[in-house]
C-alpha cells in the first residue's frame, strides 16, 4: 500500500511540475500585453517593464517565478484590479467558490441518492421514469443551460429566489447557482445508485439475507445500499471536473465573486498573471483530489493497487 | 391424484422473440444490432432530430435571404414573427416586457412602425439588428463541424494510440501510458483555455485544443480491448501464419472492438460540442461576426431579462443536439452490447 501511495504521489508531483513549466512557457508565448504597447511611449514602456522585472533573462525570471509560486506568492494583478496581490484576491474569492462547490456536492449527493433509491425501489414505475428523465437531462445538458433557465424563470419572472448573488445573504442568494451546479451530480449519483441497487437487489445474497429473516429497512440500508455505494468513487472524478468547469459559467451568470468568474474576467482582460495563478490553483486542486480518490480506491479495491504496482 | 394438463394450459414464453426469427436461420450480427437499435423508439426520434439539425445547418442560413453578419440597426430587438402563425396569435412579433417590479407590458414593434409591416424575422433579431434565424443555423454548423472533428480525432489519434500501446506492450506501452497519465492529470479545461489564449481564438485553435485532449478516453478503451484480444487464440493462429503487427492490429483486433469504439465515439461527440459551447460562453469562441451556439448564448445572455427570445433559440438547438447525441449514444451502446446496459 505504501509503495502504491508513493508511486501515485510521485506521479502527481511530476504532473504539477509539468503544469508549472507549461504555464511559464505560455506566459512567454502569449500575444498582446496588458500594457497596451502601441499607445505607450517607448520610455514609459521600458520603465514599466523594468518595474515589473520583465526585462530580465528568461531563466532568471523562471527561477524567481518557481520560487515565488512555491511560497504561495502569485504576483500582482496587471489590469483587473491594479497592483492588488493575487493572493489577496484569492483570499476573498476562493472561500466563496469552495463553499458553492461543497453546497452543490452535498445537495447533489443527497438528492441523487434519494432519487436513485426511489427509482430502484419502484423499479419500472413512474418514479423510475422520473429518475431516468432527470439523469438523462442532468448528464446531457451543460450546467449553464440550467443556470440560465433558473435565473430567468425562478429568479426574474417568478422571483422565487435572488437572481444575483449578494454578499449580505450568502446562503439564500446562492440557492439558484447551487441547484444549477448540482444537476450533473444529482444525475450521475442517481443513475449510479439505481444501477448498483438493482443489481444487488436481484442478487443471491440478498435472497439469503431475506430468508434469514432480515427485513424492511435493515435489509435495504444495511445490506443493499451499503454495498451499492462502495464503487461510487469511480464516478467521482468526472463530477469534480464538471464542478470546476461549471463554476466558471455559473459564477458568471449569477455574478458570484468566486475564482471562476475571476478567471473569466481575467481571460477577457488579458490579465496573464491572474490567469496563470488561477490555472495553477485549479490544476493543483484537481491533481490533489484525483490523488486522494486514487488512494481511496486503492484501499477499497486492492485489485487496482496490485495491478498498478505490478506495472 | 394429479390433475391432467390440457393443451392450452401452457403458453410458450418469449413468443415475440420467436416471431422475429420464425425461420430459425442464423442472422448476421449487424442485423441483430439494427433490430435492437430500431426497437427503442427514442433512438429513431433522436436520429431524426440530428438529421433535421444537419439539414437545417446546410440550408437554414439561406432560407431567410439574410446573411448572418448583416446588421440593420433600424431592425434591432425585433421579436420573432412568422407568416401564417401570426394569425394564431403566436410568433406575431409581439413580446412581453417584464419589469423588475413585477408588472409587464405587451409591445409589438412591427405594428408600431410602418416600414416593418411586411418584415418577418422568424427567430427575431439581436441587439445589432442581425437575423437570429440565420445566425442560429450558422452556429449549428460550427457545432456539427466540432462533432465531426471529435470523431476524426477519436479515430486518428485515440484508436491508433490505444491499439498500438496495448498490442505492443512492454516498455513502449509503459512510456505511452505514463504520457497519457500526465496529460490526463492536467484538467482539460486549463489546457484548452491556455492554448486558446496563447494562440488566436478561432475555429482552428479550438480544433487544435480538442486534438490535444479529446483522444484520451478512446485510447484507454482501445488499449483495454487490445490487451484483452491479444491473448486470444485466433490471434496466435494469425501470427503463426505470418501476419505482421499492422495486420494483426487493424485487421484482426480492430473489427472485434468495433461496438465499444462506435459507442465511445458517439459519447465523445456531445462532449466536444459541450467544450466548444463552454469556451464560446466564456469568450474564447469563434471571432465575431461568426456565430456559434455558445457565442450566441453568451451574447443573448446580456439581454436575458429584456428580450428572452434571443437566448431561447440557440439554447433550444443546443439542448436538442446534446440530448439527441447523448440518448443516441446510450441506445447504440445497448444495441451493441445488451449486457452493458446502464453501466
Amino acid at each position: 500500500m505504501a509503495k502504491y501511495i508513493a508511486k501515485r504521489s510521485a506521479l502527481a508531483v511530476a504532473t504539477l511540475i509539468a503544469i508549472i513549466l507549461l504555464l511559464f512557457l505560455l506566459l512567454e508565448l502569449m500575444p498582446g500585453s496588458p500594457f497596451n504597447i502601441d499607445k505607450v511611449p517607448f520610455d514609459t514602456r521600458a520603465m514599466i517593464m523594468e518595474h515589473y522585472g520583465l526585462d530580465r533573462p528568461v531563466m532568471e525570471r523562471f527561477a524567481k517565478y518557481l520560487a515565488n509560486m512555491l511560497k504561495g506568492d502569485f504576483g500582482i494583478s496587471y489590469s483587473l484590479s491594479k497592483k492588488t496581490p493575487i493572493t489577496a484576491l484569492l483570499a476573498i474569492r476562493l472561500p466563496v467558490s469552495i463553499r458553492l462547490g461543497v453546497q452543490a456536492v452535498l445537495l447533489g449527493t443527497i438528492f441523487g441518492l434519494a432519487l436513485g433509491m426511489a427509482a430502484a425501489i419502484w423499479h419500472g414505475k413512474a418514479m423510475d421514469t422520473i429518475a431516468t428523465v432527470v439523469s438523462v437531462l442532468g448528464v446531457s445538458l451543460p450546467s449553464y443551460v440550467f443556470a440560465l433557465t433558473l435565473s430567468y424563470f425562478a429568479g426574474f419572472r417568478f422571483q422565487l429566489a435572488p437572481m444575483l448573488y449578494q454578499a449580505s445573504s450568502p446562503i439564500y442568494s446562492s440557492v439558484l447557482p447551487t441547484i444549477s451546479l448540482s444537476m450533473f451530480t444529482i444525475a450521475t449519483v442517481a443513475r449510479f445508485t439505481r444501477t448498483e441497487l438493482l443489481e444487488i437487489l436481484g442478487s443471491d445474497y440478498m435472497l439469503f439475507a431475506e430468508s434469514k429473516g432480515i427485513s424492511g429497512a435493515a435489509l435495504f440500508f444495511r445490506h443493499a445500499l451499503r454495498n451499492a455505494l462502495i464503487p461510487i468513487i469511480t464516478v467521482l472524478a468526472p463530477l469534480i471536473v464538471a464542478l470546476m468547469t461549471g463554476s466558471l459559467v455559473v459564477e458568471r451568470i449569477f455574478s458570484i465573486p468566486g475564482i471562476g468568474s475571476l478567471l473569466v474576467s481575467a481571460i477577457q482582460a488579458n490579465d496573464y498573471n491572474v490567469i496563470i495563478a488561477l490555472s495553477f490553483i485549479y490544476s493543483a486542486m484537481y491533481i490533489f483530489i484525483m490523488l486522494v480518490l486514487d488512494i481511496l480506491y486503492g484501499i477499497i479495491d486492492p485489485r487496482i493497487r496490485i495491478t498498478k504496482e505490478g506495472e | 391424484m394429479q390433475a391432467e394438463f390440457k393443451e392450452n394450459d401452457f403458453e410458450l414464453s418469449g413468443k415475440d422473440i420467436l416471431a422475429d426469427h420464425a425461420d430459425f436461420a442464423s442472422e448476421p450480427i449487424w442485423k441483430d444490432i439494427l433490430y435492437r437499435f430500431y426497437k427503442r423508439k427514442i433512438n429513431i426520434v433522436c436520429l431524426s432530430v440530428i438529421l433535421f439539425v444537419i439539414f437545417m445547418a446546410i440550408v437554414g442560413p439561406y432560407l431567410s435571404g439574410r446573411t448572418y453578419e448583416a446588421q440593420i440597426i433600424e431592425h434591432q430587438n425585433l421579436a420573432p414573427r412568422v407568416q401564417g402563425l401570426e394569425k394564431l396569435g403566436i410568433f406575431d412579433g409581439s413580446e412581453k416586457i417584464h419589469y423588475s417590479n413585477g408588472t409587464s407590458a405587451k409591445v409589438n414593434k412591427y405594428r408600431a412602425r410602418d416600414d416593418l409591416s411586411n418584415v418577418y424575422y422568424w427567430f427575431g433579431t439581436d441587439v445589432l439588428g442581425r437575423d437570429i434565424f440565420t445566425r442560429v443555423w450558422m452556429g449549428a454548423r460550427i457545432s456539427l463541424y466540432i462533432a465531426f472533428v471529435a470523431v476524426i480525432i477519436d479515430i486518428a489519434f485515440g484508436l491508433t494510440y490505444g491499439l498500438v500501446s496495448g498490442f505492443v506492450g512492454g516498455a513502449i506501452d509503459s512510456v505511452m501510458q505514463r504520457t497519457v497519465e500526465i496529460i490526463n492529470g492536467i484538467p482539460n479545461l486549463i489546457i484548452v483555455t491556455l492554448l486558446i489564449i496563447a494562440l488566436k481564438p478561432g475555429l482552428f485553435t479550438i480544433t487544435l485544443a480538442l486534438m490535444l485532449t479529446g483522444w484520451i478516453g478512446m485510447s484507454r478503451i482501445a488499449r483495454a480491448q487490445a490487451l484483452r484480444i491479444k491473448e486470444m487464440e485466433y490471434l496466435l493462429a494469425s501470427r503463426s501464419l505470418g501476419a505482421r503487427a499492422v495486420r494483426l492490429i487493424f485487421v484482426e483486433i480492430l473489427p472485434n472492438t468495433i461496438g465499444q469504439i462506435i459507442t465511445n465515439m458517439m459519447f465523445s461527440i456531445p462532449n466536444a460540442i459541450f467544450t466548444e459551447a463552454f469556451l464560446a460562453f466564456i469568450g474564447l469562441g469563434v471571432p465575431l461576426p461568426m456565430a456559434s451556439l455558445g457565442s450566441l448564448i453568451a451574447d443573448a445572455f446580456k439581454s436575458l431579462t429584456t428580450h428572452p427570445y434571443m437566448i431561447s433559440f440557440p439554447v433550444g438547438v443546443l439542448v436538442l443536439l446534446m440530448l439527441s447525441f447523448n440518448i443516441l449514444a446510450d441506445g447504440l451502446r445497448d444495441a451493441f452490447d445488451p449486457t452493458m446496459k446502464e453501466r
